[in-house]
């Protein structure tokens, strides 16, 4: 699939998003201090592993596909995967060395994050996950 | 109108983002750098030629100003850093001592953060209320709804004269009789009017008024509080420091000098202050109310042309300000903005602001169009051949 595509589908119908009332969810807020978005992120934690995740809320099309695309390549990952998944997207748009393959969808945000004023949506969901796992 | 005034209109940019910030005109730049090239000295402290021209330019801005909102006395006139800063030296200058508990502040719900914020402050430190005064179907305030609204322990009543999102312009010097005859005060934050329209505040007969010097072709970083002079007098100087004392040898003797430098602690943004001068002097060449009159038209021009793109949803139809917000149909603000940018024009999503106003509107989130003399007919047909192909917005937004 085109990258264009893939961000389409994860914005327009990804299947994380909707909101959770379900209290065995834990939920963190994320939002930009430069902008409007705002999303929230239902996480599901068993045994050290992320068992299921879900996200809403109010965001552009590059944070909500971003999202999307985050909680679908950490599903069923453990607490250390996890880090190392965050950590290479970091040097990606730390424009340091990092894995390709590891990104797996996520790489459609390459060129993006190069777009100075997205990276920050781009990365959004990454600074909730985060929060959650220094909780 | 007066394009060639501005560098940053020499590129080919769209500038439709007017009630955050406007561009500055040549004749201000070059005002703040004369003063950092030729006498770059500080205030109050006449005891040399560079420092008593100084005075002599920082005081000539503040009569510019003066005349400006045609304040009876210059006294009246105080350099802050913006509206924001201005604001909270009214709530927390003034109300703080004047209020007392169960005393009732009428501000509304598209009030701008800085006209909500430091009202709640007092309602959370003097058990003071804030109530919001209901607007219409318009999202407008009417003299009838503030009436009724106000009772006995009504005391102030803060409102912005032109709001920032809706561009709707309220009632002022009818709400200043009404108020006045019931002993409220009135507090007018005029940072999205001041720049647009002819201020007399004698004629509106306002206690308070706040404004922002770089939402009107001045720099940033500089803004004006006006008081009613008895009410000054009584202001509680937030800062203490250099500049504005008399004299001092303990706690209990402290003497402060006279207004309006007792408001105006530590050496003050000079350039910001002298470079507002120089603005208010460039605007009232063009004409105040030659700006007010082109805006309308401009609009206008806009609004006939934004309301045949059926994808478009429009909050505000009707403003008196030059402010059009909107959205397109089923795409997030941001994205569309980003999307605009990438044509150079620069518009602005958001809730600019007005947290509280989505409780009244229903719609958080809008792209905001906010108008100067210098945009142009031109620049609205690119933004509307840009807004009129849904299509083309949603395959380039990403
Ligand atoms: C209505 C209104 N009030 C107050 C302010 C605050 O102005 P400043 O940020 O310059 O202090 C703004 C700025 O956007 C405004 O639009």
């Amino acid at each position: 699939m085109e990258n264009r595509e893939i961000l389409l589908n994860h914005y327009i119908s990804s299947p994380y998003k909707k909101e959770i009332y379900d209290q065995t969810y834990t939920k963190i807020e994320t939002k930009s201090d430069s902008c409007i978005d705002h999303l929230h992120i239902f996480l599901k934690k068993e045994n050290n592993k992320l068992v299921d995740a879900y996200f809403n809320g109010e965001a552009c099309s590059i944070a909500t596909s971003s999202c999307s695309i985050l909680l679908k390549n950490c599903i069923n990952k453990n607490m250390e995967e996890i880090k190392e998944y965050i950590e290479n997207f970091e040097r990606m748009i730390n424009d340091e060395p990092y894995d390709e393959e590891k990104l797996q969808e996520a790489i459609v945000f390459k060129d993006i994050v190069k777009q100075g004023n997205r990276v920050s949506c781009a990365y959004l969901p990454y600074k909730g996950l985060k929060k959650w796992m220094n909780e | 109108m007066n394009r060639e005034d501005f560098p940053m209109l020499k590129e080919d940019l769209i500038y439709l983002d007017n009630g955050a910030t406007t561009l500055k005109p040549q004749c201000v730049i070059d005002k703040m750098t004369e003063y950092y090239e030729k006498y770059s000295a500080n205030a109050h402290r006449g005891d040399y030629d560079i420092s008593f021209k100084v005075d002599q330019e920082y005081e000539k801005a503040r009569e510019l100003v003066r005349k400006f909102i045609n304040a009876k006395y210059k006294e009246e006139v105080v350099f802050t850093s913006g509206a924001t800063e201005s604001l909270n030296m009214i709530a927390s200058g003034f109300f703080k001592k004047y209020l007392e508990p169960g005393d009732e502040i009428l501000i509304t719900q598209s009030e701008h953060a800085s006209n909500v914020l430091p009202w709640f402050r007092l309602a959370n430190e003097l058990q003071v209320v804030v109530k919001y005064i209901p607007l219409d179907d318009h999202h407008y305030v009417t003299l009838d709804n503030v009436k009724k609204t106000v009772t006995p322990n009504t005391k102030v009543i803060a409102l912005a004269s032109i709001t920032n999102v809706i561009g709707d312009e309220r009632p002022i010097k009818e709400i200043c009789e009404f108020a006045h005859q019931n002993n409220i005060f009135v507090v007018m934050d005029g940072a999205q009017s001041v720049p647009h329209r002819k201020t007399d505040v004698q004629d509106l007969d306002v206690d308070f008024l706040a404004f922002s010097g770089h939402k009107m072709c001045g720099p940033t970083g500089i803004g004006i509080l006006y008081g009613k002079k008895e009410l000054l007098e009584e202001m509680e100087p937030q800062n203490l420091g250099g500049g504005m004392n008399e004299s001092f040898d303990n706690p209990r003797e402290i003497y402060l000098k006279d207004l309006p430098t007792r408001l105006e602690a530590g050496t003050p943004n000079i350039a910001g202050a002298i470079g507002l001068g120089r603005a208010v002097s460039y605007l009232e060449t063009i004409g105040m109310d030659k700006i007010e009159a082109y805006e309308k038209k401009l609009r206008k021009y806009a609004m006939d042309k934004l309301i045949s793109i059926p994808h478009l949803d429009i909050i505000n139809i009707e403003a008196d300000g030059g402010i059009i917000a909107f959205n397109v149909n089923d795409v997030f603000s941001q994205d569309v903005a980003y999307y605009l940018n990438k044509y150079k024009v620069c518009v602005r999503a958001g809730n600019h602001c007005a947290k509280i106003l989505n409780q009244e509107t229903g719609v958080s989130n809008t792209l905001r169009v906010s108008l100067y003399f210098y945009n142009t007919e031109s620049d609205i047909d690119s933004l509307v051949e840009l807004l009129s192909n849904k299509e083309k917005i949603v395959e380039e937004m990403l």
